[in-house]
């Protein structure tokens, strides 16, 4: 896959989701991909803790036949017995409806397959995550998946329409998601909630404060720390400033932040001819990115004064 | 990472060439502190945070989203403004997350949203009402035509006993002298589990228009009608009403909001009105999923009292008194209890 299909691909699941503070923010739905793997991991969790706890009581229930056969069928061990089966019932019925309700309603808001998947639920309209949604969207987890997969199961591949039924049940509610933008399953359009991925993402340093932060550190004790040399190296003039944009301020930002030596070179070979300076040959970086921070308080300024220049081509 | 490496120092807030620069190193450690709190929440270890923390968390929240929407105004440092953006989002999944206390939810469930959610559903109800009714009716109307159908509507192995042309003292056996019997606490959570998975069903099938969930009540209560249809025909009829009412006073009335509840889903899908079709159906169906939650409470207590109280208590009168009293407080919280007080579900 290009980038650029990937970038596409990237495009079709940001959505601007509206705080009830009246913040836009942009969020991106989770994939199909990441959904099916969270629910597999999540089925896989359920199914071992299943067959983990049938062992266990098993264990304890074989100590516990034992002591009824001594006392002879019907006392404390009975009792037990009883109990363990009632303790194992309960315990079934709570792994099958309660596993994903129980870490949804956590304030992770996502089941461990889930966060291993990065993705974890919210409110579609923005508001707060309530209990009813969370409920309501696991129940109808029932008709997408603990019914029809015994279904198929029971019916098996040789007894034709039954199984063909339960199989195009179990798809429709399967592929559900794939039918609409937001990738709604059956039980999140009924709780008006959806799946996102989860945002992470670390607080670079500003790339208009390296030179000033090093030059402030290295000169702390001298107090000629704003005439230090490295503060500011280039200066230009208005005019050389006038042609770029926002857009072409974004550009630079990332290729100084990446720091690949052939792509600051294409730039700066590109910004140079623009504005018809040669001076910076050989101190590419550093010529870059006083232009950059010299760019920038340009459009700020003219932002604080509501003049916006969107890019190269726009006035301003 | 770390909160206190971010405080600015005046001499980096004079250094800074841009004021955008100036803006974000004097805000910078409100930010990191709400990324740190964040962070532990997110990793789970709430418990580990102080509470000077989470008290603190609504208001750096809106600090920084504050802080979000000046940078967007007056900030072209685009991995800034990516950085409050994901730490908002964050911040906004935790802040209006699911409210951290399951007790306080189940104190405004219990002290009206229950009983609201259930009343703003009334005309699901009475639709349902009607249905199951017509599913005894139709239960029984079939099987005195014919008693083959008996069998159609109940398994040989389910039905014991209990088939067409037994004996009334067969029959009269299956109804009284349980009360010794062991095993009665296993009975009653294999009920509860059987009975929870069928309302379960009946609700989520409401996603398809409510029809199945309709067929779904009418073959449940069809089966009822059958089975008063055999024990009229012993003259065991009051009997058996007593027999069932103990906890089917409960467990009818679970199912019946059940029903209701995937009917209101149905109906909002196929009729969602004025309002956009996927606003309608997530308004019906939280409605709805409040009354499930109560639907699964209400089979608990069912389960109780088919497992023991059904054994221990022997005679038809007592029977009734227990499936009256209950019938009456459960239409008492419905239908009396916190109106006006209860909060809109």
């Amino acid at each position: 896959m290009s980038i650029a299909t990937m970038r596409r691909a990237r495009l079709r699941k940001e959505r601007v989701l509206v705080t009830p503070e009246g913040i836009s923010l942009p969020v991106t739905v989770a994939g199909a991909g990441a959904r099916l793997g969270a629910l597999i991991l999540d089925l896989l969790i359920i199914l071992l803790l299943m067959i983990g706890t049938t062992l266990a009581l098993a264990q304890i229930a074989g100590g516990a036949g034992e002591f009824v056969r001594e006392a002879g069928g019907n006392g404390p061990g009975a009792k037990a017995m009883q109990f363990l089966m009632i303790v194992w019932i309960i315990i079934m019925f709570l792994f099958r409806n309660a596993y994903f309700l129980y870490f949804e309603l956590g304030p992770r808001g996502a089941t461990p397959g889930k966060r291993l998947a990065g993705i974890r639920i919210a409110a579609r309209d923005g508001g707060r995550l309530t209990a009813e949604m969370v409920i309501a969207r696991n129940l109808l987890r029932d008709i997408e998946l603990f019914l029809p997969i015994p279904l198929i199961m029971m019916a098996g591949a040789d007894s034709g329409m039954a199984w063909l039924a339960a199989t195009g049940w179990f798809a429709i509610f399967m592929l559900f998601p794939l039918f609409n933008r937001d990738r709604l399953r059956a039980g999140d359009v009924i709780a008006g909630s959806w799946v996102l991925e989860r945002p992470r993402r670390k607080l670079e340093a500003a790339m208009s404060l390296h030179g000033e932060r090093a030059a402030g550190a290295a000169a702390q004790d001298t107090a000629a720390a704003e005439q230090s040399p490295l503060a500011r190296r280039y200066r230009f003039e208005e005019a050389e400033l006038a042609v770029y944009g926002e857009f072409e301020l974004q550009s630079l930002e990332r290729v100084l932040r990446d720091g690949r030596e052939e792509a600051i070179e294409t730039v700066y070979q590109t910004i140079a001819a623009k504005i018809g300076r040669e001076d910076g040959w050989g101190d590419e970086r550093r010529f870059l990115s006083d232009y950059y921070t010299q760019l920038r308080a340009r459009l700020e300024a003219g932002m604080r004064m509501g003049r916006r220049k969107a890019d190269k081509h726009s006035e301003g | 990472m770390n909160a206190l490496s971010a405080t600015p120092s005046t001499n980096a807030i004079e250094l800074a060439a841009l004021r955008s620069d100036r803006f974000r190193i004097e805000r910078e450690a409100d930010w990191q502190r709400l990324e740190a709190i964040v962070t532990r929440m997110e990793k789970g270890r709430l418990r580990r945070i102080p509470d000077e923390d989470l008290l603190a968390l609504p208001g750096l929240y809106r600090t920084v989203a504050s802080s979000l929407s000046i940078a967007r105004e007056t900030s072209l440092d685009a991995a800034t403004l990516a950085y409050l953006e994901a730490l908002v989002q964050r911040a906004w999944f935790v802040v209006y997350g699911p409210r951290s206390s399951l007790t306080e939810w189940l104190r405004g469930f219990l002290g009206g949203g229950w009983s609201a959610a259930v009343r703003g559903i009334w005309l699901d109800i009475v639709v349902a009402l009607a249905v199951m009714v017509a599913g005894v009716v139709v239960g029984w109307l079939l099987v005195s035509h014919d008693p083959e159908w008996y069998f159609a509507l109940m398994s040989r192995e389910m039905a014991g006993p209990r088939v067409p042309g037994a004996s009334p003292e067969a029959l009269r056996a299956t109804l009284f002298g349980d009360s010794k019997q062991e095993g009665m606490s296993v009975f009653a959570a294999k009920l509860f589990s059987n009975n929870a998975q069928v309302s379960i069903l009946a609700f989520a099938l409401g996603f398809a228009f409510g029809i199945p969930t309709l067929l779904l009540l009418v073959h449940n209560l069809a089966l009822l009608g059958a089975m008063a249809w055999l024990y009229h025909g012993a003259g065991l009829l009051t009997d058996f009403a007593g027999w069932i009412c103990v906890h089917g006073t409960t467990e009818l009335f679970a199912i019946l909001l059940a029903g209701a509840a995937g009917l209101h889903i149905g109906r909002a899908i196929a009729f969602p009105g004025e309002r956009p079709i996927l606003q309608a159906s997530a308004e019906a169906g939280r409605r709805a999923a409040l009354v499930m939650a109560g639907v699964v409470l209400m089979l608990v207590v069912a389960a109780l009292l088919e497992g023991f109280a059904r054994q221990l208590v022997d005679d038809t009168f007592g029977r009734f008194a227990i499936g009256g009293f209950m019938l009456a407080g459960w239409c008492a919280y419905f239908f009396a209890f916190g109106r006006g007080a209860g909060r809109r579900p």
